[in-house]
This record gives C-alpha cells, sequence and structure tokens, in this order.
C-alpha cells in the first residue's frame, strides 16, 4: 500500500501532527478534517491547521501478533487509542516499552518514527508512534 | 383485496463455508444461486435484478464487476437482467439485501434474487491481513499497524476492564457458535470447543486470541425476494421481511464516543424493531455480526438483549438452541464461517430455514421473528433486519 502522492500529501499531519480547529465552535479534529461535525456548512472554509502538542493518555491498548507484511518484523507490537491531551483520539503505536509497562491511563507523548517500508528497495515512510512519558 | 406492498424471502441457496481451495469466486456464487432458485420454484430469467454483495474482490481476485459475472456465469446475458455489486464491507450481504428490498418496495420490481459472495482464501500468508484492513481506516488506523483483530482487541480490553469482565464471557460467544455450527451441514467449522479451549488460544491481538475471531472463509449464500402480489399470483409460501434499518456513525474507532458500543448498532436495531412493530421480546432468536467475540457481547448491549456490561449475565447461560433468546442458530460469524461479502445474506438463509422449520437438528422451536445484525469495519455502518410475523 505504498502509493507516493497518497502518502506524500498527509506528511504534514503525520510528520509534525498537524490537526484542524474549526474557526466556528472551537473543536480541534485530528486526524485533520474539512467539515466540523457539528457546525457543517458554518465550518466551510473556517478549518484551520493546529499543531498537537502530541502528549496524551492510554484509552486502550493491544498486543498485535497477528501483523500484516509491513509490520512482520515488528511484531508482537503495542497499538493504543490515545487520547491527547490537545482533546482528540487518535491510534497508533507505542514503542520502546514492554506491555507490562503500560495499563489504561498510562502516560504517553509522541515520537517521530519510521512506520513502515514498500519492500527492501521502496518508499519509507514516517509517522508518529507513542513513548511512555517518564 | 388491498395488499400492502410487503416483501417475502421465497427461497434461499448456500454453497459450503469454508477453505474451498478447489472452487472459483464464480463456481461459489453460481451454486448458490441455483440452489436459491431451486428452493424458489422460479425460473432464473424471470428475475427482474439481481444485487451481488461483494466486499473485497478487486483485491483479493483481481475481480471488479462481480455483477456482471454473476448473471453472465448464471447464464441469463442474453435476458437483459439488470446486476448490480453493493459495496458495504462486511456487510456488503445485508446491504445488497435492502437494495433489493428496497426496489421491490417502491414497487419497480417484483422478482429479485440477492447474492453475497467473497473468496477469502486465494491468498497465503500475511498478505489478506492487509487485505481485509482495508475496512478499517487506511491512512489513520491500518497505516499505524490497525488490524480488524486489532481494533475489536482495543474494544475487548476496554470493555473487560470498565466492566470487570474476564475472558470467559467473550469466549462463551465462540463456544456457542460453535455448538450450533456443528448441526449445520454447510458451516466452516463442525467441531465443538469448550470455554476453556477458546480461552487459551494463540494470541492473535491480545486480549483476543485465536478462538475470538472468526476465520477467513469462502463462501456464497443467495435468496430469492418477491413482492406480495407476486406471492399471491403465483400461490407460494414464504417468510416476511418485516422491517429493517440501516445506521451510521464515525468511520475510525477512535472517533467513537465508546469503544464498546457501536451507535450504528442501537439506531439501526430501534429503527427495525419499530419498523417491524415489534419488541425486543417478540424476537425468537437472532444472528448477530461476531467477527470478533466483543462485537457478539457489544451486539447483545447495544440492541438491549442484556444493559451494558451486563451482557455476562446472558451469555453462559441463555444463548442456546433452548436458551431465553438463542443466538447465532446458523454457528455465526466465528463457526459458519465469515467470508464478507457473503455473510450477510446468509443471516437470511438462516432466518428463512429457522421461521419455515427447515433448519434440521439446529431447528429452534415454534420461532416467530429473527433478527439479523450486520455490521460493516468496527461499526461504521449498522444494518438490522427483523424478519417474519404473518
Amino acid at each position: 500500500m505504498g502509493e507516493l502522492s497518497r502518502m506524500w500529501r498527509e506528511t504534514d499531519h503525520r510528520y509534525r501532527m498537524v490537526g484542524e480547529k474549526c474557526g466556528n465552535c472551537g473543536k480541534v479534529y485530528f486526524p485533520p478534517r474539512d467539515i466540523c461535525p457539528t457546525c457543517h456548512r458554518d465550518s466551510i472554509g473556517k478549518m484551520n491547521n493546529v499543531e498537537m502538542s502530541g502528549n496524551g493518555v492510554v484509552v486502550s491498548f493491544t498486543i498485535v501478533h497477528d501483523a500484516p507484511p509491513a509490520f512482520s518484523r515488528q511484531r508482537p507490537y503495542i497499538l493504543a487509542i490515545i487520547k491527547l491531551d490537545d482533546g482528540p483520539t487518535l491510534t497508533g503505536q507505542i514503542v520502546d516499552t514492554t506491555p507490562s509497562e503500560i495499563d489504561i491511563g498510562t502516560r504517553v507523548r509522541s515520537v517521530f518514527r519510521k512506520i513502515s517500508e514498500d519492500g527492501h528497495s521502496g518508499v519509507i515512510h514516517y509517522g508518529y508512534k507513542f513513548v511512555k512519558d517518564q | 383485496m388491498r395488499l400492502s406492498n410487503d416483501v417475502f424471502i421465497l427461497g434461499t441457496g448456500e454453497s459450503k463455508y469454508g477453505e474451498l481451495w478447489d472452487r472459483s469466486l464464480r463456481e461459489i456464487s453460481v451454486e448458490a444461486g441455483l440452489n436459491a432458485i431451486e428452493s424458489s420454484g422460479i425460473r432464473t430469467k424471470d428475475l427482474d435484478a439481481i444485487y451481488m454483495g461483494n466486499s473485497l474482490a478487486g483485491m483479493i481476485s483481481g475481480q471488479e464487476n462481480i455483477g456482471a459475472l454473476m448473471s453472465d456465469y448464471a447464464g441469463i446475458a442474453d435476458e437483459d437482467v439488470p446486476t448490480l455489486r453493493i459495496e458495504a464491507s462486511t456487510a456488503s450481504g445485508a446491504a445488497a439485501v435492502h437494495q433489493a428490498f428496497l426496489s421491490i418496495k417502491s414497487g419497480e420490481y417484483d422478482l429479485v434474487m440477492v447474492g453475497g459472495v467473497e473468496k477469502m482464501t486465494e491468498l497465503y500468508g500475511t498478505e489478506m491481513i492487509d487485505i481485509s484492513s482495508s475496512i478499517l481506516d487506511r491512512e489513520w488506523e491500518a497505516f499505524f499497524g490497525g488490524t480488524p483483530a486489532a481494533m475489536a482487541a482495543l474494544s475487548a480490553r476496554k470493555y473487560m476492564k470498565d466492566f470487570g469482565v474476564g475472558k470467559d464471557v467473550l469466549a462463551a460467544i465462540s463456544v456457542n457458535d460453535h455448538k450450533n455450527a456443528s448441526m449445520n451441514p454447510i458451516a466452516h467449522f463442525s467441531n465443538i470447543i469448550s470455554l476453556d479451549q477458546a480461552m487459551n488460544s494463540t494470541p492473535v491481538a491480545e486480549p483476543l486470541n485465536l478462538m475470538d475471531c472468526a476465520p477467513q472463509s469462502d463462501g456464497a449464500s443467495c435468496i430469492i425476494l418477491a413482492s406480495e402480489s407476486y406471492m399471491k399470483k403465483e400461490g407460494k409460501e414464504g417468510v416476511k421481511i418485516a422491517g429493517n434499518g440501516i445506521s451510521q456513525e464515525y468511520f475510525a474507532l477512535h472517533s467513537r464516543d465508546s469503544l464498546y458500543s457501536m451507535k450504528s448498532t442501537v439506531s439501526a436495531s430501534r429503527k427495525a424493531l419499530d419498523r417491524a412493530g415489534i419488541s425486543l421480546d417478540d424476537v425468537s432468536f437472532a444472528e448477530v455480526h461476531d467477527s470478533f467475540s466483543i462485537y457478539g457481547i457489544m451486539a447483545l448491549e447495544d440492541m438491549g438483549f442484556a444493559p451494558r456490561g451486563k451482557a455476562r449475565d446472558i451469555v453462559l447461560s441463555e444463548i442456546g438452541l433452548n436458551g431465553r433468546i438463542p443466538i447465532n442458530p446458523s454457528g455465526g460469524l466465528k463457526a459458519k464461517g465469515f467470508p464478507y461479502g457473503a455473510t450477510g445474506v446468509g443471516q437470511f438463509v438462516e432466518a428463512y430455514l429457522q421461521l419455515m422449520g427447515k433448519a434440521g437438528k439446529r431447528q429452534i422451536a415454534d420461532p416467530e421473528y429473527a433478527l439479523l445484525h450486520s455490521v460493516a469495519g468496527t461499526g461504521s455502518t449498522s444494518i438490522v433486519h427483523i424478519v417474519g410475523g404473518e
């Protein structure tokens, strides 16, 4: 799954965690979206870029054993749903730790990491992962 | 006498569900279709239209345009029967039934075939995990390592923690499925499993293990729907589609209010019961979308069979064939099998067989209404049908 333009156009969001803030109601969204689900048409043209702090708390997590080919060398890996202090909730891996160190409620912060690559000679995809906040 | 414009299931047919290495997408589609035609006592060329539910054939088999493939290989390419493929991920089959229902309800058609097919075992290794992850948000879930099992596991972990529930409660769903499937000749699995086996199988995405996860099955299911006027004119017997509801919710799991409630299921089941004019107490049995055991638990709570966090009070004792509310008499997604696009149609086959008293060893005593529940992705769409009644 490695079409170049599809990955490239998300780099701001995945490299710097740029989300969007509704200029009408003020709610912050990550992943970014062009229309606020609360304000509908009143939000059109008023969704402004906003960078996340990347700090948050684990809402739930799993240890993935059966992984797709792009993640086979990382398995088992921890995948989590994380509620950011900035408001939004997102999905990402937790790395540099062991599952026994993680629980629902554990505080984490985002780091910039390699996510996957298109085979041995393909494009490397980067983005955010999370580490335990010491 | 004035007709009420109701829609009836006139007949059904299925292929075997399972790992059908020697059989192709088109072979199993045609087999299910011909079985349904025979069961209905109609002729294929009398069909006004065909709707085909399919989710992933483009990615798995490199084959799109499933509608045309189906009508051609059913031998009716010269008969000018319009055929469309309907896609709503893992709910494609139920979505196809719903479209066919509307086409008859509108007065446009009288006799419509609805098929569902998926050929899931064409690829080996872990490539299928990537392809099945296309039912998720590819850019914001699967890109980071999300898989269908991983997303279900995230729901399971939170549910178990918030309600102090053990893995035995989840496993009970799978045990019940296997028991019922052992009496279903077309089911993927015919073996009975114990609670202990279910709880201690190989981990897939913790806390879920292999026995919490529906298998990758090949399979095709087919039903024939007819208008009330057609039924009267031809003097046919069938089972009524009494009500239905489709509801929508955020695409990605992380966008939802709750990890263990599908709003789409709450809403779709209410709509379906309202339209059928019945209450949950009138439902004789349910086929629920338990692609992962936790989704079976969530469905029971979302539809109101148990209060939130209390499914444990019924799954260990009351969901068997003779229980207060039998769940998945067919064997469910875990054990009848889970060919994505076929599953939703397959639930109608079970409803028809049960309500006509033709379900053999797994027959429920005197059922009146069946509730059929199908889910796309992790809950972005839910489709609920009520079948039965006078």
